[in-house]
């Protein structure tokens, strides 16, 4: 291994630090790429839309996996990054409906939104050394105050041009992204292709990413605060860095999410919505972007499965999978499953001298 | 705090400390301390337990913060520069208890440490190092599957990774056997003869004795006595206070 991590792009694609090599992982890869990218021959529009809805919570899952598994740091807040993207997108594409670009425009000021919000309290939280089980419930609580402040806006008197808020009701009409001649409307094929795209390219995005020297002092902070600033990082200042990517991929999927559903309401960031990406992660394994990415799509699909026969009882079954997991295969399910008939190695997450994981 | 010109001169002094205080509670665990290092020594600070030691290291890398005093590394006042920027100016320590990366490979735990402060070059130090630990036969195994000997020397060779101008080594040998304890002894003073400036915590004497050229002992945070390895084992007072004679 070369010490001064001048490694070919190949080679860090495939690394340690991720679930899934060899010939036989990129050959299923090649495999379920091409199946996907072919689906829109014989998929029907339903289940297109479906498939794309269930691929859009991708980014904010793999997000929680890069901030959770790898860097130490659990977050109930996801839910609000992909909201405050969504209503800031919507306030914006509403507006500039007329105007060339401007559902471009909305993105843009979406995502920045998210890292905004995500830069300024990853700023006082890390830099003011808040303890690490304190971060998960500050972040929840940001999610719960946003939900609770946007539930009261409902009358005309809460609107942003034409665009109204729309209290517990939600925000209505939100136009799709759109570029060009290309419109991104929920059913369209051009939306599911947009994010079958966007959930393989930050897939193959962080796997680069953890291999990266960068990825392995992500996962150093986790392993060793105190070593790894001894060794010569900023450790706060990357803590934030992850902690503000994370808030993008949640912002990217709140953004496809008003795309595909011209819709969000104040429950995108309520209990349930801070908790279920907790539970892909969790029940995936938070230590593999590929358990996670899996573990989303399952869920996503069970849950939508499930709702048909009966709302309530979905989420009363998410919540006894997370349970079992953590009962019974505390590092997630796809995860254990490879170490033991898989032989993956990779680290454990044990807890260590400095008594973080 | 400024940087007064006086204490700006090196005169091949690369680590100075001036009035450092640092206390926890009501015990003063660094008292008043002035402290030189002159560029390219391989000093041992030595001293019984509660005299400061361990502080003063903590003090110099930067996870404490001194109540007063400055410190001074290439004429530079780093008192209240943040740990990673202390490395980055080419001070770093080993701790006192093996802190290595245990889940990750030698191979992963040099990677990590080698980028903080990495110019892109060949680090010949830390190759040379790597090669006479024999580091080099063992960069694919998982750190904490180590012999408890090689996870000191890897943690050295984190701080060389580093490309450090000065070392803090806290009881480099402890729980070594007298073979790993001389092979250890005759890598540091190796080291140091490639240009390294060491400073060195150690409990064992046997050990000092076999690297060290100049001794400093603290006792109650402030420096008791300096001298060569010879002054300091003849000096009764010392014998009294660290050796426990009569």
């Amino acid at each position: 291994m070369n010490l001064r991590g001048r490694r070919g792009l190949a080679h860090t694609l495939n690394g340690p630090q991720e679930l899934g090599h060899g010939p036989v992982f990129w050959v299923c890869f090649a495999a379920v790429t091409v199946a996907a990218l072919a689906y829109p021959a014989f998929g029907s529009v339903f289940a297109l839309s479906n498939l794309a809805n269930f691929c859009l919570y991708v980014p904010m899952g793999l997000g929680l996996a890069l901030l959770w598994g790898y860097n130490g740091v659990l977050s109930f807040g996801q839910s609000a990054f992909f909201a405050i993207a969504g209503y800031v997108y919507g306030v914006i594409a509403g507006n500039l409906i007329d105007v060339p670009g401007g559902s471009l425009l909305a993105v843009a000021g979406g995502l920045g939104a998210s890292v905004l919000v995500a830069a300024v309290f990853g700023y006082f939280v890390f830099y003011g050394q808040v303890s690490g089980w304190i971060i998960p419930l500050l972040l929840l609580v940001l999610s719960l105050i946003l939900e609770t402040f946007m539930g009261q806006t409902a009358g005309y008197q809460w609107r942003v041009g034409s665009v109204l808020f729309g209290g517990y009701n939600g925000m209505t009409g939100i136009p799709s992204l759109q570029i060009g001649e290309w419109d991104f409307g929920g059913a369209s094929t051009a939306f599911y292709y947009l994010v079958v795209v966007l959930t393989l390219l930050v897939y193959l995005g962080l796997r680069i990413l953890v291999n990266s020297r960068y990825g392995h002092v992500v996962t150093a902070i986790k392993d060793d605060v105190e070593r790894t600033r001894a060794l010569g990082y900023n450790v706060n200042f990357i803590q934030i860095q992850v902690f503000v990517l994370a808030a993008a991929l949640a912002g990217l999927s709140g953004v496809l999410y008003v795309s595909w559903g011209n819709y969000i309401n104040p429950a995108s960031m309520g209990l349930l919505s801070a908790t279920l990406p907790v539970i892909w992660t969790a029940v995936g394994g938070r230590r593999s972007l590929l358990a996670v990415l899996l573990a989303t799509l399952t869920l996503r699909w069970l849950a939508d499965t499930l709702a048909v026969r009966g709302g309530e009882y979905a989420f009363l079954i998410m919540g006894v999978l997370l349970l079992a997991t953590m009962l019974f295969f505390p590092e997630g399910i796809v995860v254990s499953l490879a170490r033991r008939y898989g032989g993956w190695k990779a680290p454990t997450g044990a807890m260590n001298r400095s008594g973080s994981r | 705090m400024t940087n007064r010109p006086e204490l700006t001169r090196t005169d091949g002094v690369l680590l100075r400390t001036e009035n450092l205080v640092k206390a926890f509670g009501g015990v003063t665990a660094v008292d008043h301390l002035n402290f030189e290092l002159p560029a390219g020594e391989l000093r041992c600070l030595i001293g019984p337990n509660g005299a400061g030691k361990s502080t003063l290291f903590g003090l110099l890398s930067g996870l404490h913060r001194p109540d007063s005093g400055i410190i001074l590394f290439k004429g530079e006042d780093i008192t209240r520069l943040p740990p990673y920027q202390r490395v980055r100016r080419g001070l770093c320590q080993k701790f006192q208890t093996t802190r290595i990366y245990r889940d990750l490979t030698v191979a992963q735990n040099l990677l990590i440490a080698g980028g903080a402060r990495s110019r892109g070059e060949t680090n010949e130090r830390l190759e040379w190092a790597l090669s006479t630990l024999r580091l080099s036969e063992e960069l694919d195994l998982r750190a904490g599957r180590l012999p408890h000997s090689h996870q000191q020397w890897l943690e050295i060779c984190l701080t060389l990774a580093t490309e450090p101008d000065l070392v803090l080594l806290d009881e480099p040998t402890a729980g070594m056997t007298p073979d790993e304890t001389a092979v250890t002894a005759r890598f540091l003073i190796d080291l140091n003869e490639h240009g390294l400036t060491v400073l060195v915590v150690e409990h064992d004497m046997a050990f000092v004795r076999l690297i060290a050229h100049r001794v400093t002992v603290l006792h109650y945070g402030r420096i008791f006595s300096y001298g060569t390895l010879e002054e300091i084992e003849a000096n009764q007072e010392v014998r009294r206070i660290y050796l426990g004679e009569q």
